[in-house]
């Protein structure tokens, strides 16, 4: 920047970003002091944060109590990476249409989508229900997919729009004169300089279908075989009594996966979505 | 490129559609249907003209829908605030930058449901953080149960939504931060303008598109919450967590009552249209006077 911090501008600061860090990540660190307790120790009054007997012994036991934790956690990927590939299909060509192609209706559509964006799926779960029912998918994984990735669809258009606009045209015009067809030039010419965008769309496609995988779950599915983490969780959650140190040790289990994915891809989904939402 | 009557836009343009149409566009239209029916689980039903809304507003529901503008406009106003901090926070040229922007994530990775059961024990209210937390510095003296009372369950759950909507909303600041020239500082900074002053007199200006922006697609959000509440309250102590969606979600899906479901799921529409026209407006007046980077 252009003039160096004074020291209280840098005290203040970094108390800022403690204080905020704390309320952002105090759930973490709490849920990892709980699944450390042992359960007589968890239900103590008064309140201590460190505890005696700490142990990861919630770690051993949730897996009688909650045996299918490494199939929910399977679930939640497969059903996320499907909602990201079935939408990526969709979204990829539409923005390549909207954004290079003038045609009749296309600012309808555009206006279309943008209203969807507004449309939250609990408004519409009466028809979907029914409509689940009616194509037998109740109790499949699809009735999880095809709405999770129907409803990441606009926004993605949206998103790749506004990176294909920003690939010159010559490209494709250079591509036609040698002769190449539109969907090869599309697919050969157009995709692999466009790689950077659409990992951007498949990451927050991703971590938005890992993360809003309840409402479909509890609405669509009773079958404990389909269900996603927070689902099958959920069902541990509801129970008469709460062994609180086996589900937090379970929910950071169940979490570590998709932390560890970010903390890789965390560059690309911080440089991408700052990008990517800056000309919007 | 383009030739007239050209079939090649709309053929790439058929799988999102179609997915479209099926999953959003004719649910919509069945729900204004069936928002004018008495369906529910018989097999016949038939339609009522008017009477699932008259019968709503009888039944109170003038109390939803404030308490409804209420939660919203609060955890939107606070995600904006806060969020608004937070960017400027990332934004500040310190050494660990790199790692805070790493650090603030996580609410908006992991699963919602799972950052609900996290706060959850956070408000238990014998046993949990906040209140032990509370108890020990003295501010209450009893173990404080923050989901039996109205008021109380209210502000958690606005603060559970805080905590998982900041990490996105800060991120798209500090995006609308970094797309601001340096000159313009460089200047402000040349005429003798202090940290604060040019916060206040280039940055804020320059952002007040992306904040409009973004405190719209908060609040559709926002309206639209539903793990948050569902998991915490199930709309309750006595109904004080129970917004428009809660509520629609209940009538529909526990009660099956479709057709008294369906009528408060075209009200929220209704709200959530008023919103966006009166948005659309604001931005096209806010544009049109200048001063916006795009």
């Amino acid at each position: 920047m252009i003039d160096r911090y004074r020291w209280y501008e840098l005290v203040l600061i970094y108390a800022g970003i403690l204080l905020v860090l704390a309320f952002l990540l105090a759930p973490f660190l709490e849920a990892f002091m709980v699944s450390l307790r042992p359960l007589e120790m968890i239900f103590r009054i008064p309140y201590r944060f460190f505890t005696d007997d700490m142990s990861f012994s919630a770690y051993v036991s949730m897996w009688s109590s909650v045996p299918d934790l490494p199939l929910y956690i399977f679930n939640s990927f497969f059903i996320a990476v499907s909602v990201t590939v079935l939408a990526l299909a969709c979204i990829i060509p539409a923005a390549y249409a909207v954004s290079r192609f003038t045609f009749f209706g296309r600012d309808a559509i555009l206006a279309a989508f943008l209203g969807i964006n507004m449309i939250g799926a609990a408004v519409l779960i009466i028809p979907l229900y029914k409509l689940m029912l009616a194509a037998g998918l109740l109790n499949t994984y699809l009735a999880m997919i095809i709405p999770g990735a129907a409803f990441s669809v606009p926004t993605g258009i949206f998103l790749m729009r506004s990176y294909f606009l920003r690939i010159p045209r010559e490209l494709e015009e250079a591509a036609y004169v040698d002769g190449a067809g539109r969907l090869y030039t599309l697919w050969r010419v157009i995709l692999p300089v466009s790689l950077p965008g659409i990992m951007v769309v498949a990451i927050t496609t991703f971590i938005a279908a890992y993360a809003q995988q309840f409402l479909f779950a509890l609405t669509f599915n009773a079958v404990d075989e389909y269900n996603p983490l927070p689902m099958g969780l959920y069902q541990f959650f509801g129970r008469e009594r709460v062994l609180w140190n086996e589900l937090m040790a379970a929910s950071l289990t169940g979490i570590l996966p998709v932390l560890l994915v970010y903390l890789f891809l965390q560059r690309h989904i911080v440089a991408g979505l700052t990008s990517g939402a800056v000309k919007e | 490129m383009t030739r007239r009557r050209d079939a090649f836009p709309y053929l790439l343009l058929l799988p999102a559609l179609a997915l479209t149409v099926a999953i959003v566009a004719w649910p919509l239209a069945e729900t204004f249907r069936l928002s004018f029916t008495d369906a529910s689980m018989k097999p016949v039903t038939t339609y009522v003209g008017l009477a699932n809304y008259t019968k709503i507003f009888r039944s109170g529901f003038e109390d939803i829908i404030g308490r409804t503008l209420l939660w919203a406009s609060l955890s939107v106003a606070l995600k904006i605030l806060l969020g608004l901090l937070v960017a400027v926070l990332l934004n500040a040229a310190v050494p660990g930058r790199a790692l805070f922007r790493i650090l603030v994530m996580p609410p908006w990775i992991v699963p919602i449901a799972i950052g609900v059961f996290m706060w959850s024990w956070m408000y238990n209210g014998q046993f949990g953080m906040i209140s032990g937390v509370l108890q020990r510095v003295g501010l209450i003296s009893e173990p404080f149960e923050f989901m039996a009372y109205g008021t109380s369950a209210f502000i958690a759950t606005i603060v559970t939504d805080v905590w998982i909507g900041v990490p996105l909303v800060s991120l798209y600041f500090l995006a609308a931060m970094q797309g601001i020239s340096k000159e313009l500082y460089e200047a402000a900074w040349v005429d003798g303008a202090g940290r604060f002053y040019r916060f206040r007199r280039v940055t804020l200006p320059l952002l007040l598109p992306s904040i409009a922006t973004m405190a719209l697609l908060s609040a559709i959000w926002t309206f639209n919450s539903f793990d948050i509440i569902w998991i915490l309250t199930e709309g309750g102590p006595r109904g004080a967590t129970t917004t428009m969606i809660i509520d629609t979600y209940k009538t529909a899906i526990s009660r099956f009552r479709y057709g008294e479901g369906a009528a408060r799921a075209v009200l929220i529409l209704l709200f959530l249209s008023a919103f966006t026209s009166v948005y659309v407006y604001l931005l096209l007046r806010l544009t049109r006077k200048g001063g916006t980077h795009d």
